[in-house]
């Protein structure tokens, strides 16, 4: 994707949540930032951030001094999959870390990596809310829980595998 | 509106967030697709409804009239209750639910005291409506308070109204509901906000979470009320990014209840304006921190600032903002509708009403039940949560999330109300309760709570920031089998300085989970630094695997398990651990099939 592209999109996307929001406030750069990283495939490209700034006329500083507050916020590409994996309390005590243990085995990497082959990224959430059934990761939107290492290991062949067809 | 067909069943599916997780959509999907294979799809309803609670038996399933109750389903289950109980009336029986003696119990939400215990106001909809579809919410009196406020109420009275029913923030302080909204009232500007925090954070608790995503029109309702009091003209509801779910739930609502007059210009014919816009958060847990989520709101980085001046004098762009949390709002109307003194007549003498908690952990029966404040911690963990599994020990339970503290067996008759528990050194906060077991090393516990704030902390404060990377790294000494007794002052005097210290309530009630475990379990703690021993065999730097000979039979399934083949030995003989080689996994013991390896410590 070429400069053009990304400040047509990026210009696209702000005027949208411009138009969605209530109020005249300038304060929608959290939620256009949402909808630029899901955009651009999970990352914020510097190219998006400097047209943005432009946009709300304030200086890409402003920019990126909140986008690197945010964890779920990134400034690098991740992988097709964001497999976040809760590590709280609940999760914690019924048997996680054997949980991340095998995620980090059947994907070859460690926390906030991404595989050679841009298929997936792993890393570390807060809670999500799920504890009834612990533990729990999220794969983007979609969250698996019960978790054993033998079921994480079933679902990373199967992502892996749909993406092989 | 489509001809309204006889219905000879219908089917309550739980679409909450658990029973998503743990397959819902492929069964609902079976349902669907075997009803119109027997053309009972015009008979029988499938419904998606919110939470109903039992996560640990999810997806499940309720069909009524007869109110059967379904678990643990999956797609084949799907179809053979399609093909016994709604083609030919029998309900399969292997998919109901069954007591500790094998006995079955298929009218479970009637029969189990999980769910007969229970009061539900906050949750009164979750898992009965579908909570995409406001007529549901509406037949259930859903915005006839909105309504009985607007008409029959000045907001003077509402304010009264819940201040009479003693109802408390249900986000972790409990500042009374009412005072606040009066406070704000007399606060006079040219705008008002109202703000939701749905930034539901405290690992362990999952109550918010449920209720905006089985019952998104209560918050609605809520907050227009709230706003009537105030007189605010718009209001905000502040979401987490890891609730997708909920998101989509609350923004379907927010749509519906526009449509049918109860959000925008002029609301039920009335001089009343009022409406609602939902803003995501980016993955910081300091944002449910009130003036840090008012910054985030704005679009800053989510920091807190000091307090005072609070937000009902100087909130959101420096406008009187009340913000209350979302059990708190879903309570509001129903006290409008049945009255203060209903609400007032359940709960203590200073805690009223119901509290939502989320059971987790070590604890049979896990999901989320709303009880009357007063109820005894026995009460809520053993007869609602069915007790400890697999015949384990209680050990402590761990409420308030990572404000919060442990408190142990010896306390289990306290009844849980915002003052005893406050009185032992904990807190209700949101209402999180992770059960612990004999298996729980109380000292990795502190640590994994200190953990939590290190990764948590704004780093806008020193106390908070420092400091609790300091105390973090003390308890990784100790666990690491490298602690003396000094460290455990050392740990204390900088507990007492950082929540006295701290700029917001992150940081001052970061020292809580090691001040409680110390209280309660000092001996665990100067057993880790003096013999250098972890009584619950959890710190792997002080416990070693070993084989007992005299049970070994010498299979080799350990030696093959083994990852850094630290277990040597002849077949048919017994083998041997070198700890030296051994890390630690626990791997040898799960494939024993003679119990003949055991932890040690030290």
């Amino acid at each position: 994707m070429n400069v053009t592209q990304i400040e047509k999109a990026v210009k696209e996307i702000y005027e949208r949540v411009k138009s969605e929001s209530l109020g005249e406030e300038e304060d929608m750069l959290i939620n256009v930032l949402h909808k630029v990283q899901d955009h651009f495939g999970n990352f914020i490209p510097p190219e998006a951030a400097e047209t943005l700034a432009e946009l709300m006329d304030i200086p890409v500083s402003r920019i990126y001094e909140v986008l690197t507050f945010y964890t779920m916020f990134s400034t690098k590409p991740r992988g097709k999959y964001v497999i976040r994996v809760c590590e709280s309390t609940p999760c914690h005590v019924t048997g996680g870390k054997a949980v991340v243990e095998a995620l980090k085995e059947a994907l070859g990497i460690d926390f906030n990596q991404t595989t050679e082959d841009g298929l997936f990224t792993l890393e570390y959430s807060s809670c999500l809310g799920l504890c009834g059934v612990a533990p729990v990761m999220m794969v983007n939107d979609m969250a698996y829980g019960n978790l054993t290492p033998e079921r994480v290991k079933a679902i990373i062949e199967e992502l892996r595998g749909g993406e092989a067809k | 509106m489509m001809p309204v067909a006889v219905v000879a069943n219908t089917v309550l599916i739980c679409a909450g967030g658990a029973c998503i997780s743990a397959g819902e959509k492929s069964v609902k999907q079976v349902f669907e697709e075997k009803l119109k294979e027997f053309a009972l799809d015009s008979v029988v309803r499938v419904v998606e409804t919110g939470c109903m609670g039992a996560c640990n038996l999810g997806p499940l399933a309720v069909i009524y009239p007869e109110g059967i109750f379904y678990q643990k389903l999956t797609p084949q289950a799907a179809e053979e209750i399609v093909v016994e109980h709604l083609l030919k009336g029998r309900p399969v029986e292997k998919y109901l639910y069954k007591g500790p003696a094998g006995e079955v119990k298929a009218k479970a939400q009637e029969e189990l005291p999980f769910f007969k215990r229970q009061v539900k106001i906050a949750t009164r909809n979750l898992g009965v409506i579908d909570p995409t579809d406001i007529e549901e919410y509406i037949g259930r009196d859903g915005y006839f308070a909105l309504m009985k406020a607007l008409k029959e109420m000045t907001p003077e009275q509402v304010i009264s109204e819940i201040k009479a029913s003693g109802l408390r923030g249900r986000g972790g302080a409990g500042f009374p509901t009412g005072l606040k909204w009066d406070i704000c009232r007399r606060n006079e500007a040219d705008q008002k906000f109202i703000i939701c925090n749905a930034d539901e954070g405290d690992p362990g608790a999952f109550m918010d979470r449920s209720i905006l995503e089985g019952d998104p029109h209560s918050i609605l309702e809520g907050m227009a009320i709230g706003a009537y009091a105030i007189s605010a003209s718009k209001g905000f509801i502040y979401v987490r990014a890891e609730y997708p779910l909920a998101i989509e739930r609350l923004n379907i609502a927010i749509k519906q209840a526009r449509e049918y007059g109860f959000l925008g210009e002029r609301v039920l014919g009335t001089d009343f304006s009022f409406d609602i816009e939902i803003r995501i958060g980016a993955g910081a847990f300091v944002c449910g921190e009130e003036t840090a989520l008012m910054a985030s709101i704005e679009g800053e980085r989510g920091q807190p600032r000091v307090k005072p001046p609070y937000p009902v004098e100087s909130g959101l762009w420096g406008k009187p903002t009340v913000i209350n949390n979302v059990e708190t709002l879903a309570n509001v109307p129903p006290i409008i509708l049945k009255g203060s003194e209903w609400f007032a007549s359940i709960g203590t003498e200073t805690s009223k009403g119901t509290k939502v908690f989320a059971l987790a952990g070590k604890v049979r029966n896990t999901g989320l039940v709303e009880v009357p404040m007063g109820i005894t911690l026995r009460e809520l963990i053993y007869e609602i949560g069915g007790g400890i599994p697999g015949g384990k020990r209680f050990k402590a339970v761990q409420t308030g999330g990572p404000s919060g503290g442990c408190i142990p067996a010896d306390y289990l008759d306290v009844t849980v109300d915002y003052e005893s528990l406050k009185e032992l050194g904990t807190i209700m906060g949101s209402g999180g309760m992770v059960v612990m077991d004999e298996d729980d090393c109380m000292v990795d516990v502190a640590k994994f709570f200190l953990g939590f704030t290190v990764d948590e902390s704004c780093g806008k404060c020193t106390p908070c920031r420092e400091g609790t990377k300091v105390m973090y790294d003390i308890l990784e000494k100790i666990t690491s089998g490298e602690g003396t007794r000094e460290d455990l002052e050392k740990l204390k005097e900088l507990a007492q300085f950082i929540s006295e210290a701290s700029l917001c309530g992150l940081g001052q009630t970061a020292p809580n989970p090691v001040l409680s475990t110390m209280k309660y379990f000092w001996d665990e703690y100067v057993a880790h630094v003096e013999e250098k021993r972890c009584p619950a065999k959890r710190c792997k730097a002080l416990i070693r695997y070993v084989i007992d000979p005299e049970r070994c039979v010498g299979c080799t399934a350990c030696a093959r398990v083994c990852p850094v083949n630290a277990i040597t030995g002849e077949v048919r003989k017994p083998h041997e651990i070198d700890p030296e080689i051994c890390t630690r996994c626990g791997s040898c013991m799960e494939v024993c099939r003679f119990d003949a390896i055991s932890k040690v410590s030290p």
